[in-house]
């Protein structure tokens, strides 16, 4: 899979993914305001496939899953961090959001293209040449974020043994 | 076999022996508790997709707090969702704006020491003050916990904080906690246990435990253990439950910690955070004197009614400056009927503070006392990131209720302390 970086620091929290005003309303229009406090530009340009290259503690602060959910909708493919939040991580996968663990800021730009391989953990900086180590991810986790989280890989692995 | 506090707690939940660091259990859940946002509005529809009911209705609790009161037809839907499930689920233990969910649910008499708590927050570590494992997670997660009464857990390792010595006046462990903010920065729990201990531990009311607790958040840990002890059992006796159908775990001394961090109390002094992290402390002489538009004694972390205690003993015969507002809004309807009875709301209203509604309201930029762009707050809450409490250029403070009092008098970010000083004769 292969997409353009957005790049953000450390401490991406929740509150900038999924801004509490807009939190009551639907999903798809809380999704129109990610990141707008830090970002104008991400929500309306993102493109499906894309990727966020970021620092330590991605994903810090409220358990509201809308925070990935929202990055699903936007057609985000991947988070790239140094570390997340631990009640992010989980509900990353939960949602169907790739997340995967690497110091990648310094080979990675904004708008550079980048595939990735979540099996073996490798990054490829397509635009520079530059391959980056991540954390593998298991086998059980790709495949509920291939199904499109926890709750439809359930539903198929029901629908198998009926 | 040595085990930590944590290790003790999750052994029994999975029905082990004995467990270790880094191990992935599967674990029994005692009690989960959910809310109306991250609650019934999201865990519904997985369970109807997945045509079950709660595992066992007795042992979930719900708590409207975030969208109270309904203030528009989307937040009015959002509520009357909320307690058309509990109906449907026969959930008897539902609480509908009686307060904030991590402060209700101690006050009900619902946590026990030993229990393994799920609770859909990210402040649910909060129950860690009564010597139970309570940590937070996402809906997906819930609803795993609610079909099935179980969760995985990676085994964690314990950070210990051990405190000494006894608080100067006009601190309090919210100070403590900007303190551990500021050193260990908003990974240092690194999703593991924190366990407090020692002197000045032991010394704190479970309020005030509480407040050390719910902030194990925002150093990133999943939980924030502190030993059951004497307070904690008379907390819970005058709650309405008994404390010894609990099982009272403490860590074991020769248990293998990750690594053990001292601190002292004695001379800690009133702590604030600057915008927009809470890891971004120092003292109070630090942001003295920035000018403020909103103060808020208010959430979870900031407004029980010890924290409403130490607003009143600054406040009482002042007034809150021209051009400031002092929002008040009591973490429960138990807090604000202790705090009419014992005269505190009067102190604190009489000086100028505007009562409001008890739930997450304002802390979150949910409910009412939002900031317009370019104002700033300074808040008794826990978290102040860009753009938390309303508009993306608006910034928040964070002190204890004593800072937030004494800043609301001088219109302008203040040290308590000469205001307490001032009040002996």
């Amino acid at each position: 899979m292969s997409g353009k970086a957005w790049k953000y620091g450390d401490n991406v929290d929740t509150d900038l993914l999924a801004p509490g005003a807009y939190m009551k309303g639907p999903v798809e229009e809380l999704a129109k305001h990610c990141l707008e406090a830090i970002d104008l530009e991400f929500a309306p340009n993102v493109q499906p496939g894309d990727v966020i290259v970021a620092g330590r503690n991605f994903g810090i602060g409220s358990s509201r899953e809308q925070a990935a959910e929202v990055l699903v909708l936007l057609g985000v493919k991947a988070v790239i961090a140094k570390s997340f939040g631990g009640i992010f991580y989980r509900n990353a996968f939960n949602l169907g959001l790739l997340a995967l663990v690497a110091d990648a800021e310094a080979d990675i730009e904004a708008g550079h293209e980048l595939d990735l391989d979540p099996a073996s953990g490798t990054i490829t900086n397509t635009t520079t040449g530059a391959r980056i180590a991540a954390e593998p991810v298991p086998e059980h986790l790709r495949r509920i974020v291939a199904a499109g989280g926890l709750v439809p890989y359930l539903e198929q692995k029901l629908e198998k043994h009926s | 076999m040595s085990m930590t506090l944590a290790e003790k707690i999750i052994a029994q939940a999975a029905g082990q022996g004995s467990v270790r660091a880094g191990e992935i259990v599967t674990c029994a859940v005692d009690l989960a508790m959910i809310h109306d946002s991250g609650g019934p509005r999201r865990v519904k529809p997985v369970l109807e997709r997945l045509g079950v009911k709660v595992w066992d209705a007795k042992k979930v609790v719900v708590i409207s707090d975030h969208y109270v009161p309904a203030v528009d037809q989307q937040s009015a839907a959002i509520l009357k969702l909320t307690r058309d499930w509990v109906k449907d689920q026969e959930i008897e233990g539902f609480y509908d704006q009686q307060g904030i969910c991590h402060v209700v649910l101690p006050e009900r008499g619902h946590l026990k020491p030993g229990m393994f708590v799920v609770g859909g927050d990210s402040h649910s570590p909060t129950g860690g003050a009564f010597g139970c494992y309570m940590f937070g997670v996402g809906a997906t997660d819930m609803a795993g916990v609610l079909v099935t009464g179980e969760t995985w857990i990676r085994v964690p390792e314990t950070i210990r904080i051990d405190w000494s010595g006894t608080l100067p006046h006009g601190s309090s462990a919210k100070d403590m906690m900007l303190k551990l903010c500021a050193t260990l920065g908003m990974d240092g729990g690194d999703y593991q246990a924190v366990e407090y201990t020692g002197s000045t531990i032991a010394g704190l009311s479970m309020t005030e435990r509480m407040t050390m607790s719910n902030m194990a958040a925002e150093l990133g840990a999943q939980a924030g253990l502190i030993a059951a002890d004497g307070t904690t059992a008379d907390y819970i006796r005058a709650a309405g439950a008994d404390p010894d159908e609990g099982t009272a775990f403490a860590g074991d001394e020769d248990a293998a910690y990750r690594v053990v961090h001292k601190f002292d109390a004695t001379a800690l002094g009133p702590q604030v955070a600057a915008p927009d992290s809470p890891a971004n402390s120092g003292p109070v002489e630090d942001a003295d004197d920035t000018p403020v538009d909103q103060c808020y004694i208010g959430a979870c972390t900031g407004a029980k009614l010890e924290d409403l205690h130490m607003a009143a003993e600054v406040l009482g015969g002042r007034k809150v400056a021209s051009g400031t507002r002092l929002l008040l809004a009591p973490a429960s309807t138990r807090v604000t009927a202790a705090a009419a009875a014992d005269g505190t709301l009067a102190k604190l209203t009489e000086a100028g503070a505007i009562l409001m509604p008890s739930g997450c309201g304002a802390c979150a930029g949910y409910g009412a006392g939002v900031l317009a762009e370019g104002e700033t707050c300074m808040a008794s809450t826990a978290r102040n990131f860009k753009g938390r409490m309303g508009a993306r250029s608006s910034k928040v403070y964070l002190g204890s209720p004593y800072t937030v009092a004494a800043t609301a008098v001088r219109g302008r970010v203040a040290d308590p302390r000469p205001f307490l000083a001032e009040n002996r004769p």
